[in-house]
């Protein structure tokens, strides 16, 4: 069996735009199927990250468009580890909840499709300076 | 993300193609909302929609909403696996009405 490698696959970094975000669907596409993801877990992948990225630009920046959002994707074992950082003010991580699907109307399905996707999901402070982290991790399949 | 729109046995039909997201979905909001108010059914044909997040999602709940609202017709028709597969995660797909066909919709009526 060929050995696989371990460590950081991408760093990428965004504008938080809506407009960016096409870019950083192709990034995490193209390097999740370099992982070895099948086609379902990585449009899920894809899914998820455009997810929280949108929530950034949102509820984070607040619509600001010169922030910036980084990605970087760590292969650890047969895990995919994703950090997603920003630079904006501290968000209340109380308030990042998915909401009730039966509730039908519009909004609020982001968190839930991260939460339901993903095999963990941590809304932290970034470490060693302002902004925010959202750590999540996936196993390969 | 593009569309058309065109009349077949006196309903809108809203072809969307391409990526509805965050950038492109107040586009999709617009047009299914438009169509809604003039009045008539409304079929919207999503076999070329090849990616849709929460915010397109979002315009579908609300001309499903506003569908609802005034008596008529709303279906998704010919739903591309990849949106069908946000649909499902979102549960929706137990709320729209989805033909897999455009003629099974006309046919069927609602």
């Amino acid at each position: 069996m060929p050995a696989v490698s371990e460590g950081r696959v991408l760093n990428f970094t965004i504008r938080a735009r809506s407009d960016e975000l096409c870019r950083m669907r192709d990034a995490v596409r193209t390097c999740v199927e370099a992982s070895g993801c099948s086609e379902t877990p990585t449009a899920d992948i894809v899914l998820v990250i455009d997810e929280a990225c949108q929530n950034i630009i949102r509820h984070a920046y607040k619509g600001d468009p010169n922030g910036e959002i980084e990605l970087q994707i760590d292969r650890e074992g047969d895990h995919l580890v994703f950090a997603l950082l920003d630079r904006a003010p501290l968000i209340d991580t109380e308030k990042v909840k998915g909401r009730d699907l039966d509730d039908v109307r519009p909004g609020g399905l982001g968190t839930h499709f991260i939460r339901e996707l993903m095999d963990q999901a941590d809304f932290l402070p970034r470490p060693g300076g302002a902004g925010n982290l959202l750590r999540m991790t996936k196993r390969i399949e | 993300m593009q569309h058309t729109l065109k009349e077949e046995q006196g309903a809108l039909v809203i072809a969307l193609e391409g990526e509805v997201d965050l950038e492109h979905s107040p586009k999709a909001r617009e047009v299914l909302l438009a169509s809604i108010d003039r009045g008539k059914d409304v079929f919207v044909d999503m076999s070329g929609v090849t990616y849709i997040d929460s915010s397109g999602v979002a315009s579908l709940v609300e001309g499903f909403q506003r569908a609802k609202t005034q008596g008529s017709t709303f279906a998704l028709v010919a739903v591309n696996p990849a949106a069908l597969r946000v649909l499902e995660l979102a549960r929706l797909d137990r709320v729209f009405v989805i033909h897999a066909t455009l003629a099974e919709g006309l046919d069927g009526g609602t």
